[in-house]
């Protein structure tokens, strides 16, 4: 029955062509519009980690004051003084300490130019908290930070355009007139927001050329190039000073296995704050918040309203070219109410009506899929002339998205279809017949 | 034109109506949201910069090796006096960043040292006695600097500026009566700066929504970035010669001293793609709502083209009964146009609730402004005329029909 359902649904198609094409067309549109802004969606407010999210906590720590707090909420770095103290207290099982960096890299031949690379002083813990892979070699160890040593990691990407992606542990590196050593090449990694930055950036931005050790970068004075945030009167001189300074610039992360941990550490950071009040460093109570992953995605907005409004506004589209579809198909099956009485003469049930009409329905739903699946790619190609590229980039059509765009059209018609096949469906035979 | 009957008869057809009127309702309801979105991100596409666009270029120029800040400032200005060699170039300014710019510097701004809430946030500039004519901004007030009293400034030092120039809107906001030339402000300094100059117009640096309600307030002071990893130049070309002096502007740098990047991809920009660059997300906002503003009404349209054939094609037999009891082709006409109105009217009767509860929703949730009544107005108007128009050709097509229709079967 279903086949042949099918068929007189596809036959139907090429009966009035006009309406069926308002039919196709509207839910091309509809869901083509829905599709591209949904990738978009899809690519900014995804879980970057999402084996560990729940494990990765940001501390917060309130080192402004309410009166120099953002509205309340305590900055989202941290500055020296308290990034360092956290890190010596070891109340985490793992703990790293983050902050953007920007090096020149000078291949050794003669003549050769020197060009720009970006990266992130990092601790021994990053490797392992956030899941990085390697290629060749690995992170460096605890003990490593504590001796400064000068190691880097690199990624694939920066091993391919230094080394012909060729192992290069072992191998040295200059990095802005200093020289390195690589201990790692990780395998291509770039969670996309990039959580643990989304304080300093958008989050989105090209990922960085490689990682070194947090204790040499300040050893060395090597400046943080993300964002930097002060309050008050500014008045450090010289790099020393500015440790000292309230200017927040490091990005902690913590892994925290169990929810007593995370109870634990919340109480250690109260209580670290509670030191700092009695020890008058500051001058108001203690102010702390411990976001995972997820959670402090959403605090930072990551995800651009333009991609939110423009989802909403797309999904609305859909929702009006389905209520034009509802009155179109009524349209096409109630002027078919004499087919229908005979059918129904004839011995077909109201069931058997109400199915075939939905079958047909599904058959412009397909249509309306394929229309929807070419403009999809057609519109992919233009991403980019729509939203940003570091965010257009991420949006890629992949068979996820190719089988729900299928499947949003042909489920979405086949539910605008409820109501006008019912009404087929409830024909009179009788009365149709009479007045033919 | 009797209202009576043609209210009868869309009894007989209430679903048809109603999909008919809710289309119209949402479609009134985004239509009006987006255009207003469009209006709202065009006019930020027309935000004035203050400087001379159409002549001026940046290279954002990094240094090869970290340099030490006494290494830095004998750099740029072998960098400078090398640009300035450059055919086409007229003027050059070292400076931490240009309006539109890829990051932004931003200082609180008070006016006294103790002060702990903010009056006001400025972005901050900083550059040499040749950046206002570089920049080719337009001093309203005061003077220029001197060039004795630019300072150089290293990693992490700071410098305090004596004085500062700052933007009309600026010294409007701290000093409403107009008087602000000679008086003084803290930015996050603990001894004041004094206003020295007022330009009429100069950017912020950055074009984010959260500086919205700063809009327009920079300071200029007369420092010389002269950081470890590098700095940008700002270029003005002779008129005419921007192409020649962009394209001869790197060569010069690298020929003076190759150990130097400049990005390709945005290392060397035009102002104009500087703008180009900074509304990206504005104008894809403008065009994706502007696309689904179009496709929607041909839609809407579309759907009351094929509902309406398909009531006139149901009553061909009741309009030849009309028209053999002496209705004239223009009666049918009537008939069609005032039910289509009929149905409109109480479509975007519920549509401008729907307009107004979807502007609260973007308004608390992404901080949207208020939508003015003038687009509701605008889009009922569309709304009305679009309907319209779409039932012209089946209302046509109706009152063509003969008389003779009545007496044949449906």
């Amino acid at each position: 029955m279903f086949a042949y359902y099918s068929q007189l649904g596809l036959r139907s198609l090429r009966r009035n062509p006009m309406l069926t094409a308002l039919m196709v067309m509207a839910i091309g549109f509809g869901v083509a519009a829905s599709m591209i802004t949904y990738s978009v969606f899809r690519a900014v407010s995804g879980d970057p980690i999402p084996e560990k999210s729940a494990q990765l906590f940001m501390p917060e720590i309130d080192s402004w004051g309410p009166q120099q707090n953002e509205h309340g909420e305590p900055p989202g770095a941290l500055n020296y003084v308290d990034a360092m103290a956290l890190l010596r207290a070891h109340q985490a099982s793992r703990m790293t300490l983050i902050y953007q960096v920007m090096q020149t890299v000078l291949p050794h031949e003669a003549n050769a130019v020197p060009s720009a690379s970006t990266g992130y002083a990092v601790t021994a813990d990053f490797f392992t908290m956030f899941n990085v892979t390697f290629q060749y070699g690995s992170g460096w160890s605890t003990a490593d930070d504590d001796a400064r040593a000068a190691d880097v990691v690199i990624t694939d990407a920066f091993n391919q355009r230094m080394f012909g992606g060729a192992n290069s542990v072992g191998q040295k590196i200059t990095l802005s007139g200093h020289d390195y050593r690589i201990v790692g090449v990780t395998r291509h990694w770039d969670p996309s927001p990039r959580f643990y930055d989304v304080w300093s950036e958008a989050g989105f931005d090209n990922p960085p050329d490689f990682y070194f050790l947090l204790n040499r970068a300040l050893d060395l004075h090597t400046d943080n190039a993300g964002r930097n945030s002060c309050r008050g009167r500014i008045t450090y001189n010289g790099w020393d000073q500015y440790l000292q300074s309230n200017c927040v610039w490091l990005m902690p992360w913590v892994e925290l296995d169990t929810a007593a941990e995370v109870t634990r550490y919340h109480q250690f950071l109260e209580a670290y704050s509670a030191d700092q009040q009695r020890a008058g460093r500051f001058a108001w109570a203690p102010n702390v918040r411990l976001p995972d992953v997820m959670k402090w995605l959403d605090v930072r907005e990551v995800v651009p309203p333009e991609s939110r409004i423009s989802l909403v506004v797309a999904l609305s589209f859909f929702v009006i070219c389905l209520v034009n579809t509802i009155g179109l198909l009524l349209a096409k099956f109630m002027r078919r109410a004499g087919e229908i009485g005979v059918r129904r003469a004839l011995g077909a049930t109201r069931h058997e009506i109400y199915a075939q009409y939905l079958v047909e329905a599904a058959a412009v739903g397909l249509a309306g899929g394929v229309l929807g699946l070419l403009l999809t790619t057609a519109g992919m190609s233009g991403v980019g002339l729509l939203f940003e590229p570091e965010v257009a980039r991420l949006a890629h059509l992949d068979l996820s998205l190719i089988g729900m765009t299928l499947m949003a059209a042909i489920f979405a018609t086949v539910a605008a279809a409820f109501y006008p096949a019912w009404r087929a469906a409830q024909v009179q035979p009788a009365w149709q017949l009479k007045s033919n | 034109m009797q209202i009576q009957p043609i209210l009868a008869a869309l009894r007989r057809h209430k679903a048809g109506t109603i999909l008919i009127a809710l289309q119209i309702a949402l479609t009134l309801a985004i239509v009006c949201n987006a255009l207003f979105i469009i209006n709202q991100r065009l006019s930020h596409l027309s935000e004035q910069s203050g400087v001379d666009e159409p002549n001026l270029f940046v290279i954002r120029n990094m240094w090869g090796e970290q340099y030490s800040t006494q290494q830095a400032v004998q750099h740029i200005e072998e960098d400078v006096a090398a640009l300035r060699q450059v055919p086409g170039v007229q003027d050059v300014s070292a400076v931490n960043n240009y309006p539109f710019g890829p990051s932004t510097w931003d200082n609180f701004i008070t006016m006294k040292p103790d002060q702990l809430s903010p009056t006001t946030d400025a972005s901050f500039y900083t550059g040499d006695e040749n950046f206002v004519r570089t920049l080719g901004l337009k001093l309203i007030a005061g003077r220029d600097f001197r060039a004795d009293e630019i300072q150089d400034k290293g990693l992490r030092d700071s410098i305090v500026p004596a004085v500062a120039i700052i933007s009309k809107a600026m010294a409007d906001k701290l000093y409403p009566n107009g008087d602000a030339l000679g008086k003084t402000f803290y930015a996050m300094t603990s001894s004041p700066i004094t206003i020295v100059g007022i330009v009429d117009v100069l950017h912020r640096q950055d074009v984010s929504s959260w500086s919205a309600s700063y809009l327009g307030e920079s300071m200029i002071t007369p420092i010389r970035i002269a950081m470890p990893w590098g700095l940008t130049y700002v270029v003005r070309a002779k008129p005419g010669q921007l192409e020649e002096a962009m394209h001869a502007a790197p060569k010069a740098l690298f020929a003076e001293n190759r150990m130097r990047m400049i990005d390709p991809k945005d290392g060397l920009l035009s102002f104009a793609e500087v703008r180009h660059r900074a509304f990206e997300k504005d104008r894809g906002m403008a065009i994706l709502m502007g696309i689904i503003c179009v496709v929607l009404l041909a839609i809407t349209g579309a759907g009351i083209v094929g509902l309406t054939s398909f009531w006139v094609g149901q009553r061909r037999r009741q309009i030849g009964v009309r028209r053999a009891l002496g209705a004239t082709h223009r009666d049918i006409l009537h008939y069609f146009m005032t039910e289509n109105l009929l149905i409109s009217l109480g479509g975007v009767a519920i549509g401008v609730l729907l307009t107004f509860g979807l502007n609260l929703w973007l308004v608390t949730r992404f901080t949207l402004n208020l939508l003015p009544v003038t687009y509701v107005l605008a889009g009922i108007v569309i709304l009305l005329l679009l309907g319209q128009g779409a039932v012209l050709a089946p209302a046509l097509r109706a009152s063509r029909v003969p008389p003779i229709e009545a007496t044949r079967p449906a």
